[in-house]
């Protein structure tokens, strides 16, 4: 029903979904992280900081979800994903996620954030110059999804590019540069990111495609597999090694400094090679709803 | 867990060590990145004589920091019928004040400097000449943050700098956060980042890369 389906996330009902994956998102944290932070957290020493810290992130998820109030108070950047059929109309679509997260912000689900750059203006309502960040893709599907990341700041300040080769970490053109580079960014990001973190890592791209495409790593579930045989042996292998750093809950050391490595690849011009490392923080916070052809619309994620 | 109830001794801060737990209890106020380019600017090191408005809020401040803590944060806040309440305040990256924070101890006398992420050597060394402590809070826990934070007495520069960057004055009860850089020169975060960079050495020794 092609009429049906062109400017659905424009009508009231579909406002009123994408303000409660807004809220469900700041508030509470998607299974499958809970369960990485509580094997994480049985797998440090007992009686160790790091088990401490966990223990007390722990706490703070499930009072979150009980208050049903944001579990960090830096919502982050909005950043949404709409998986829609031909016909959906972009610009209604944008305007119903700003309107979803200015609704958002006047009820305490997100901390008004965005702010002007040149005038040191807080919007007050989190809708500014490219806030939220609403991305498209066109698929056949008949179902519009739509997947919402919520990451802070601190987290992405400590994101990095590499241009390879890079002489002091040694790192080449090769799938070995990027093991490289990618455990030399954990190491920088240290504690600042708070970690334990996931890593979102794309190989190639552009300077601007490279840090979209890392983000889009970040969407998939914590425990899946890469269906590139020689990535998910990079990812195992990047988990597996940063995780014998010792940096650990917050940076205050511990075993666990990451909770996973998401490593995606894009074609890139012979003169350049990207390595683009976002971290997400151990809030992992994203969620998912589907929205049917006839209307009806239900979590996924 | 090591009790700390504002104002804070010089006795008490030598007490505590790098890697100790405390609970903080006490008036303070939050400030972040526009709340310590204002002080240090407008406060500390302007020319000439304050503005009226600026000298007002300069002693207000004189007088909650003195022995006192400030606390890096931008939080979530809620007005119900005229009263401010937190909603969820945890800490944000401390490093990002590591300019000022040495001017804002000296000038206002400081105990505690609360945040996340450690700060640098200019803090550390300010630290140990003005006996005060940083405390690392527990990053992303904004709700038990919020809930250790029991009354907001007063806000300033909430219309210049924005709800999350404004001074709220609030009350911590048993607010709490890990010693990780004290009064006689220790740094956790130095200390372990030593170590951090002798691991990563060693993983990247084995190959010698393409």
């Amino acid at each position: 029903m092609q009429s049906d389906s062109k400017n659905r996330l424009n009508e009231p009902a579909f406002g009123e979904a994408l303000f409660d994956l807004i809220r469900r998102t700041a508030c509470d944290l998607p299974a499958d992280v809970e369960r990485a932070l509580r094997r994480a957290h049985d797998e440090e020493a007992p009686d160790s900081r790091a088990r401490t810290i966990l223990s007390l992130f722990l706490e703070n998820v499930a009072l979150a979800r009980e208050k049903q109030v944001p579990l960090c108070q830096d919502t982050g950047l909005p950043f949404f994903l709409i998986h829609h059929p031909p016909g959906l109309s972009r610009r209604a679509t944008v305007k119903a996620c700003e309107e979803a997260v200015a609704r958002a912000t006047r009820e305490q689900y997100l901390r008004p954030n965005a702010v002007d750059p040149v005038t040191g203006r807080n919007s007050g309502n989190s809708v500014g110059a490219g806030i939220p960040g609403v991305y498209f893709e066109e698929g056949d599907d008949e179902a519009v999804s739509v997947v919402l990341m919520l990451k802070g700041g601190g987290s992405e300040n400590v994101g990095r590019q590499y241009s390879l080769p890079d002489d002091a970490l040694k790192a080449g053109r090769d799938l070995e540069g990027v093991r490289r580079a990618s455990l030399d960014a954990v190491r920088q990001a240290e504690g600042k990111g708070c970690a334990p973190g996931v890593l979102g890592i794309c190989i190639g791209g552009d300077r601007g495609s490279g840090y979209l495409h890392s983000k889009h790593q970040l969407l998939r579930p914590i425990d899946d597999v890469n269906p590139d045989p020689a990535l998910a042996d990079l990812e195992k292998r990047i988990l597996r090694e940063a995780n014998t750093l010792g940096i650990g809950p917050l940076g205050l050391g511990g075993e666990t400094t990451l909770l996973g490595a998401k490593v995606g690849a894009l074609h890139r011009v012979p003169a350049c090679y990207f390595v683009t490392v976002t971290y997400m923080c151990w809030e992992y916070r994203r969620r998912e709803i589907r929205i049917d052809a006839d209307g009806t619309w239900r979590f996924t994620r | 867990m090591i009790e700390l109830t504002i104002p804070i001794s010089e006795e008490k801060i030598l007490s505590l060590h790098a890697g100790d737990a405390v609970a903080i209890s006490g008036i303070a106020t939050t400030g972040r990145d526009a709340a310590h380019k204002y002080m240090v600017e407008r406060l500390i090191e302007a020319p000439g004589p304050l503005p009226p408005e600026d000298q007002r809020l300069f002693d207000e401040l004189k007088a909650v920091y003195r022995g006192g803590a400030i606390y890096h944060c931008g939080p979530i806040v809620r007005n119900t019928g005229g009263e401010w309440s937190m909603v969820s305040a945890g800490p944000t990256t401390s490093i990002r004040e590591e300019i000022y924070e040495e001017r804002v101890i000296a000038a206002f006398g400081l105990r505690v400097v609360i945040g996340k992420g450690g700060m640098g050597p200019r803090t550390l060394a300010a630290c140990k000449a003005r006996k005060a402590v940083y405390v690392h809070a527990i990053g992303g826990a904004g709700v038990t943050g919020a809930a250790a934070m029991v009354e907001v007495i007063d806000v300033f520069k909430k219309e210049e700098f924005g709800l999350p960057e404004a001074f709220w004055k609030i009350r911590f009860h048993r607010f709490p956060g890990i010693v990780t850089m004290d009064a006689h020169g220790r740094s956790l975060h130095e200390e372990l980042g030593k170590a951090f960079d002798e691991r990563l050495a060693k993983l990247l020794r084995g190959e010698s890369g393409g």
